[in-house]
């Protein structure tokens, strides 16, 4: 009976309550700061989105679905649809420089990562994709321009180029990121069952990394969809549809939205608005399917 | 120090396996099978083994045979060796950056460590489990017909076949046989790591590593792998690598033990073998001091 025994005592009662002190008060304000930040990062962000929704949605409905689909007007005060050149030359070239730099990049990433390693050669073509990253993309155009655009006259394939030098080196490192993700211990399962080299890659690694470079291919379209300096000098500026990926001056949204925004015609300026509404919703298209295709094979594993 | 006390040959059986070709043609210094002979009964002959990760060595001095369809343990505290000596077998430290291999490591009749030696073909013949169980992000059936069409089959009959064969030899048939399709992740840890037993097995090695296998396990899926090891043995020759005593003392019929001590050419503290003898001459009467002072927990 004795080893249970309480003390007869009743308890002091527990106080467990929040107490104003010097910690709270610096939490709170603290917290205060931080939603402060947040709220001057987004504010720009929804203004823009705002503006471009509000004053191109006006331009797209007035003439919807022509303005997606017509011609641009050669003669610039005159109102009216569309930009259907300017998205299909968008499309042209962003694509052109996808196949370019998304093989070259995947390529280069899996030699970096699993053959190159702390190799002289693989280090310096790591830190030159890192100087690339940073290199503005002007200069990228200007490049082109010398090397290719001088030779073969505007197209869109020249754009391709510009826009493939930019995506490269950012494909190329999020995917040695990726690659590096992918835990050492199924490379050493794979190894443990007399696989090659070769067929781990392919068969364990490549797939095990393969939604990260994905979302990190797309992320680089998205953003390559929406450069307008490297395009200045290498695309030309058609105001028709040119579906010839390597010859004739083509356009883009991002240079029709430059071109008819400087204009002083309000009809032009309106058309530079539905331009940019258009780009927003394409790399906005862009943006989302890469989040699903993470998301979607995040939950298979 | 004490060498391993390899006199004792056990009863060598299967030895009618098939011809061991590691390299190409065989040459004077690789003999052609049939030219085994009856003292070379060991599949792993070890001399003078010593592991070097850079410039540091990490383990030295290992000299011993591994005996064919048996089980051999190699205990001992941490840092003493034992998984580095396990990865020399199927040459697993040829990944590691800066690992390399010295003195003597012959498998059956070759050389493991000759120059024309492909760690690929190797591994066909040695197979390894790891210590975390590590299914690829693939299905069941996938992750053990990983091996096989790695080695070139590419009969979906036969495959079908090997992957029954290999879950059912791995006791996991009964558990999956309905869910082949579904994700290796979904299942629990003990058949994950009974799945990677059996994506080891269906490439039909002759040799079998365990690192630790067991050590991420809870005791009823440990008492199920052992079951398992015991079952295997008669077609595999086990080297399982084991932090608990225990589990040596139940599962194997040799046990090695491998401590750490004062190296004396670089007077840094590594690896070494203390002791390789029969299972119970090492739990019930063993030579060495340092051997008795660590199976009675008095290590230190």
């Amino acid at each position: 009976m004795s080893a249970g025994a309480l003390p007869s005592g009743i308890a002091p009662p527990l106080d467990l309550s929040t107490k104003r002190s010097a910690r709270s008060v610096k939490s709170a304000s603290m917290t205060g700061l931080m939603i402060a930040s947040v709220v001057v990062i987004a504010l720009p962000l929804v203004a823009v989105v705002a503006a471009v929704f509000a004053r191109g949605l006006r331009v797209a409905l007035a003439d919807f679905p022509a303005f997606f689909v017509k011609e641009v007007p050669i003669v610039a005060r005159r109102p009216g649809p569309g930009m259907g050149p300017a998205i299909l030359g968008t499309f042209l070239a962003t694509g052109a420089a996808t196949a370019i730099a998304v093989p070259l990049g995947l390529l280069g990433a899996v030699y970096l990562h699993e053959y190159g390693g702390m190799k002289r050669f693989a280090r310096v073509v790591r830190f030159m994709a890192n100087v690339m990253t940073g290199v503005p993309s002007v200069v990228m155009g200007l490049f082109v321009y010398l090397s290719w655009t001088l030779s073969f006259g505007y197209s869109a394939f020249g754009a391709g180029l510009a826009l493939a030098c930019l995506m490269l080196p950012v494909v190329l490192g999020a995917t040695e990121q990726m690659l590096r993700l992918v835990p050492d211990h199924l490379r050493e399962a794979s190894y443990a069952v007399g696989a090659s080299k070769s067929r781990t890659i392919l068969t364990v690694v490549l797939p095990a990394a393969l939604p990260g470079i994905v979302s990190g291919s797309l992320l680089a379209i998205a953003r390559a969809a929406g450069e307008t300096a490297p395009l200045l000098f290498a695309i030309g500026a058609a105001t028709a549809y040119n579906p010839n990926l390597f010859s004739q001056a083509n356009t883009a949204l991002s240079i029709q939205i430059f071109a008819n925004a400087t204009s002083s015609f309000v009809a032009a300026q309106d058309r530079a608005w539905g331009a940019a509404l258009t780009l927003v919703l394409l790399t906005f298209v862009i943006t989302l399917t890469a989040r699903i295709v993470t998301a979607r094979f995040a939950l298979r594993r | 120090m004490t060498r391993g006390n390899t006199d004792q040959t056990p009863g060598a059986r299967a030895e009618n396996r098939p011809t061991v070709h590691l390299a190409p043609p065989p040459s004077p210094s690789n003999p052609p099978a049939g030219a085994v002979r009856p003292d070379t009964a060991a599949v792993f002959d070890l001399d003078g083994l010593e592991v070097y990760y850079g410039a540091f060595r990490a383990v030295r001095g290992v000299t011993m045979q591994i005996f064919s369809n048996q089980i051999t343990a190699f205990i001992g505290p941490s840092g003493c060796g034992k998984t580095t000596v396990l990865r020399c077998f199927n040459r697993m430290h040829d990944v590691t950056p800066g690992a390399r291999v010295a003195g003597r490591l012959r498998y059956r009749t070759a050389d493991l460590y000759a120059p024309n030696v492909s760690a690929t073909e190797v591994r066909r013949r040695i197979g390894m489990v790891f210590q975390k169980p590590n299914p690829f992000p693939k299905s069941v059936y996938d992750n053990v017909a990983f091996g096989p069409r790695a080695n070139g089959v590419r009969v979906k009959a036969e495959l079908d076949a090997r992957v029954e064969k290999s879950l059912r030899s791995a006791a996991l048939w009964d558990e999956v046989k309905d869910r082949l399709p579904a994700s290796a992740l979904s299942l629990s840890g003990g058949q994950q790591q009974r799945l990677c037993i059996a994506r080891t097995i269906a490439v039909d090695p002759e040799v079998v590593l365990m690192d630790e296998p067991c050590s991420a396990l809870d005791p009823v899926a440990t008492a199920r792998i052992e079951e398992l090891m015991r079952e295997l043995k008669s077609r595999f020759t086990i080297v399982i690598v084991t932090h608990n005593m225990q589990q040596a003392g139940r599962v194997s019929d040799r046990t090695a033990f491998f401590t750490t001590d004062i190296d004396p050419t670089f007077a840094l503290r590594t690896g070494t073998l203390v002791e390789y003898d029969a299972t119970n001459k090492i739990f019930s009467n063993p030579h060495d001091e340092r051997t008795e002072r660590y199976i009675t927990g008095r290590f230190g």
